[in-house]
C-alpha cells in the first residue's frame, strides 16, 4: 500500500529565539525518552519531529535556556 | 541521524543488564559493586539519565517494610491475601527482608524520606491492612541520584541501544543479546555469561481511550520487549492473565493517586461524592468495584479532595503536579479544575502486564532467576507481585549480586552464529519494503483489537476472535511492514513486541477458567473463583514445536500462614452500610 503524509499538531514547543542548539546544544534531545525531538537541519534549533509524547517533561525540565514547553498532546487535553 | 547503515558490532561482559530505568541500575551498581574488576554493560533503549518509569521522580515508595511499622511477615501476608493466594512467599518475604537496606542506601545517594517530629519514619497507611506507604520529599531527584552512582562505579552504559532477542547456547544457558542503535539501525552483539532484564511492564498493550498511542499509563518506551524476549528464549511467564488495570484520571491516564491523597482524607467517590469502596490500594478486586461503579448509574467515579480544607487540599494538588507526571498541573488547569474545589474525573486504564502494581511477569524465584540459566529478571517485568519501585530496586539488587556470583563460575556460553544473522533479517525485513504498511498503523490496530477483545470482562468467544484477528495481523507485520528510518524501526520491533504479548495474554486468560484477582480475571463463562483446580499459578512459555502453550505450577507451601477467615480480606471492598 504506497504512503501518505498525514498533518499531525505536536505538543511540545521549542522557543528559538531562546535554543542554542546551533551552539551544540542536544540537551532535550539526549534525555527524551520516547526519542522524539532533532535538531532541524534547515533552522539549527530543536523541534518535535515524532508525534509520540509522553508528556513526561525531561526535555523542559533540563534545557538549560527554558526554550522548551510540554503541552498536552491534542487528543487527550 | 535516523537514516539505517549497515553495521554489526561485538562486546563481551560478565554481566548485561537491559533496561536502565529503576531495577536495571541498581542491579548493575550490586554486581559491580560486589566484584569491581568484572565488566558490567547497562543497555538502554532511551537515555539512563531520564528513562522509565521514574523518569521526572516518584511520590513516595509504595510498599517500604520498615522496622517498628510492620514487619516482613504481615508484609508477606497482605501480598498473599491481594493477590488472591497465587504467591510463591519465598520471593515476596525475601523483598520485605532487604528493602529496608536498600531504603537505606538510596538515603546514602541522597534521596529523602520522610520523618515526623520525632526523626521517625512517617509511614502512612494505605494498603486494606498494614502500613507501607511513605513519602518522598525530594522525590524528583532519583534519578539523577542513581545517574551519579553509576558514572562513580564506572558501569558501562550504552544509551539508544534497544535490545530485540537473547541469545541461547546449545545447552539451553543464556549466552547474550542482540541490540539495535536506535538512531542508526546498527547492530550490537553482546556475549554475556549473565543477563538481567529489566525493561519494565508492557505498557503499549491496550489503548488508552483517548485513543493517542503514547498517552499510556506507562511510560511508553516499554513497549513489552522484555516479555517477548523471555518468552522467545524459552523462559516461563507467569500469571500473565492478572492483568494490569488501574485506576486514572481520565484523559491524562496518570495516576489520581490515592496513595498520596488517601492519608490526608481523599478518596476514590461515585457522583454523588460518596464512598464506595473500603480502601484506596490498587488491587483486582477494588478495580472489580470501581468497574461496577463506573457501569452504575451511580458513576462516573471521582478523585475526592474537594471537602478537605482548603490548603491541605492545594498542598495535595502541589505534590501531584511536581514530581511524577508534572505535566498534570497543565492538564487540569486548561480545564480549569482545581482540587479545592471540584471532583477530578477518573476512569480505568487500558490494559497491561506489570507485576509492579500486578502480578503478571517473566517467572522468577527469591534470587530473581528465571527459568533459563544464567538468565534474572527484575522490576515489572518479573513475577513477584505488587512490587513498585523499592520492590524494582531491592530485587534488582538481589539479581545483580547472585549474577555477579554466577558469571564468576562459568564461560562464555557457545552459541549459534545464525541465530544472530536470523535476527538481524527479521529486524531489517520492514527496511527492504518499498511500500506497505507503517509500524504505527499496525500498533493502532492491535491495540484497538486488545480492547475491543480482550479487556475484562473476559468473554471465551471474543477472546477466540482476537486470537483469529492477531493472526492476520501478524501476516502483515511479518510480510508488509514497511519503515523508512531508524526511528521507525524502532517501533516496528516495538509493535512486534506488542503483538507477542497480545498473544500472550489471550492465551493465558483462556487457559485459567475461573476468575480471580477481580476485575484483573474475571471471565464471565467461569464467574467464579475455583480454588480447588486453579489455586496455582499458569506457566506460559514456547512449546517445542514453536507454539503457544501454558502449564499449570503450584503454589509453593506458604512461609506464613494465611487463615481462612483472612483469606478473603481484599474482597471485602464495598461500603455497604452507612457508617
Ligand atoms: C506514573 C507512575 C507512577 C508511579 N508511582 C509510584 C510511586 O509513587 N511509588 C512507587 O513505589 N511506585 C510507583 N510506580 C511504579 C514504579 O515506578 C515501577 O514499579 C518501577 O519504577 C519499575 O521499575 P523497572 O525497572 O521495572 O521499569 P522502568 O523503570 O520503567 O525501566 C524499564 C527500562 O527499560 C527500558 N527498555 C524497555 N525496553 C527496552 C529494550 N528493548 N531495550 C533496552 N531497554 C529497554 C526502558 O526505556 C526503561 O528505561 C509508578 C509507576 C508509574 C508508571
Ligand atoms: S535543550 Fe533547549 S537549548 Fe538545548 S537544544 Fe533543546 S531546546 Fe535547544
Ligand atoms: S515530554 Fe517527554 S516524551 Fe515528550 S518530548 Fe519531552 S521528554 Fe520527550
Amino acid at each position: 500500500m504506497p504512503l501518505a503524509n498525514t498533518s499531525t499538531a505536536v505538543p511540545v514547543v521549542v522557543d528559538e529565539g531562546k535554543c542554542i542548539a546551533d551552539k551544540g546544544c542536544t540537551v532535550c534531545v539526549d534525555v527524551c525518552p520516547l526519542d522524539v525531538l532533532r535538531i532541524s537541519e534547515l533552522t539549527g534549533k530543536a523541534y518535535m519531529k515524532f508525534d509520540e509524547c509522553w508528556y513526561c517533561m525531561p526535555c523542559e525540565a533540563d534545557c538549560p535556556t527554558g526554550a522548551v514547553t510540554v503541552n498536552i498532546p491534542y487528543l487527550l487535553k | 541521524m535516523d537514516e539505517i547503515k549497515a553495521g554489526l558490532s561485538e562486546i563481551d561482559c560478565d554481566v548485561l543488564v537491559i533496561g536502565g530505568g529503576t531495577a536495571g541500575p541498581m542491579a548493575a551498581y550490586k554486581a559491580k559493586m560486589k566484584n569491581p574488576d568484572a565488566k558490567v554493560v547497562l543497555l538502554e533503549k532511551a537515555n539512563v539519565k531520564r528513562s522509565g518509569a521514574i523518569s521526572m521522580g516518584m511520590d513516595g515508595l509504595n510498599n517500604a517494610v520498615i522496622p517498628g511499622h510492620s514487619t516482613p511477615e504481615q508484609y508477606t501476608k497482605e501480598i498473599t491475601i491481594a493477590n488472591d493466594g497465587i504467591v510463591d512467599q519465598a520471593a515476596v518475604l525475601k523483598y520485605a527482608q532487604n528493602c529496608f537496606e536498600i531504603i537505606q542506601e538510596l538515603d546514602k545517594f541522597g534521596i529523602r524520606f520522610q520523618k515526623d517530629e520525632n526523626g521517625d519514619y512517617d509511614v502512612k497507611k494505605v494498603h486494606h491492612m498494614g502500613t507501607y506507604v511513605l513519602p518522598m520529599p525530594n522525590g524528583e531527584t532519583v534519578k539523577k541520584a542513581l545517574y551519579r552512582q553509576l558514572r562513580r562505579a564506572r558501569i558501562l552504559i550504552s544509551n539508544r541501544f534497544m535490545a530485540t532477542r537473547l541469545i541461547t547456547g546449545k545447552s539451553g544457558r543464556i549466552a547474550g543479546a542482540v541490540a539495535v542503535n536506535t538512531r542508526s539501525g546498527e547492530f550490537l552483539v553482546v556475549r554475556a555469561k549473565t543477563v538481567i532484564m529489566s525493561m519494565g511492564a508492557a505498557g503499549r498493550l491496550g489503548l488508552p481511550t483517548s485513543g493517542y498511542l503514547f498517552g499510556t499509563y506507562e511510560n511508553p518506551a516499554n513497549s513489552g520487549e522484555g516479555y517477548a524476549m523471555a518468552y522467545h528464549a524459552g523462559a516461563k511467564l507467569a500469571n500473565l492473565e492478572c492483568f494490569q488495570i488501574n485506576p486514572l484520571i481520565k484523559d491524562y491516564n496518570g495516576p489520581a493517586c490515592a496513595y498520596v491523597a488517601g492519608p490526608f482524607g481523599g478518596y476514590t467517590a461515585n457522583a454523588k461524592g460518596e464512598r464506595f469502596i473500603e480502601c484506596d490500594y490498587w488491587s483486582g478486586q477494588m478495580m472489580q468495584e470501581f468497574y461496577k461503579e463506573l457501569q452504575s448509574g451511580n458513576g462516573p467515579v471521582f478523585l475526592r479532595l474537594n471537602h478537605l480544607h482548603k490548603e491541605t487540599a492545594e498542598h495535595i494538588e502541589q505534590i501531584l503536579h511536581t514530581v511524577e507526571r508534572p505535566s498534570r498541573g497543565r492538564f487540569h488547569e486548561a480545564r480549569g479544575t482545581h482540587y479545592a474545589e471540584t471532583m477530578i474525573e477518573m476512569h480505568i486504564s487500558e490494559i497491561g502486564f506489570c507485576s509492579g502494581h500486578s502480578a503478571s511477569g517473566v517467572f522468577v524465584d527469591e534470587f530473581a532467576r528465571t527459568t533459563v540459566p544464567g538468565l534474572y529478571a527484575a522490576g515489572d517485568m518479573a513475577s513477584v507481585p505488587h512490587n513498585y519501585m523499592l520492590g524494582a530496586f531491592t530485587n534488582g539488587a538481589i539479581a545483580g549480586e547472585h549474577a555477579i556470583d554466577f558469571a564468576a563460575e562459568v564461560d562464555f556460553e557457545e552459541f549459534d552464529r545464525t541465530d544472530v544473522a536470523r535476527e538481524q533479517e527479521r529486524v531489517l525485513a520492514p527496511t527492504r519494503r518499498e511500500d506497505g504498511i507503517p509500524p504505527n498503523q499496525i500498533e493502532y490496530k492491535v491495540r484497538r483489537l486488545v480492547n475491543d477483545y480482550l479487556q475484562p470482562p473476559k468473554v471465551t468467544r471474543k477472546y477466540e476472535l482476537a486470537q483469529a484477528r492477531f493472526a492476520e495481523v501478524r501476516e502483515d507485520l511479518e510480510n508488509a511492514m514497511v519503515v523508512r528510518d531508524s526511528h521507525e524501526l524502532m517501533r516496528a520491533m516495538e509493535v512486534a513486541s506488542i503483538l507477542d504479548c497480545a498473544d500472550m495474554a489471550a492465551c493465558a486468560s483462556l487457559y485459567r477458567t475461573e476468575s480471580r484477582w477481580g476485575l484483573y480475571h474475571w471471565r464471565t463463562d467461569f464467574p467464579e473463583r475455583n480454588d480447588a483446580d486453579w489455586k496455582c499459578h499458569v506457566l506460559l512459555s514456547k512449546q517445542a514445536d514453536g507454539s503457544m502453550g501454558c502449564e499449570k505450577r503450584a503454589v509453593q507451601p506458604y512461609i506464613v500462614p494465611i487463615s481462612d477467615d483472612e483469606k478473603d480480606a481484599y474482597y471485602k471492598q464495598r461500603i455497604t452500610a452507612e457508617a
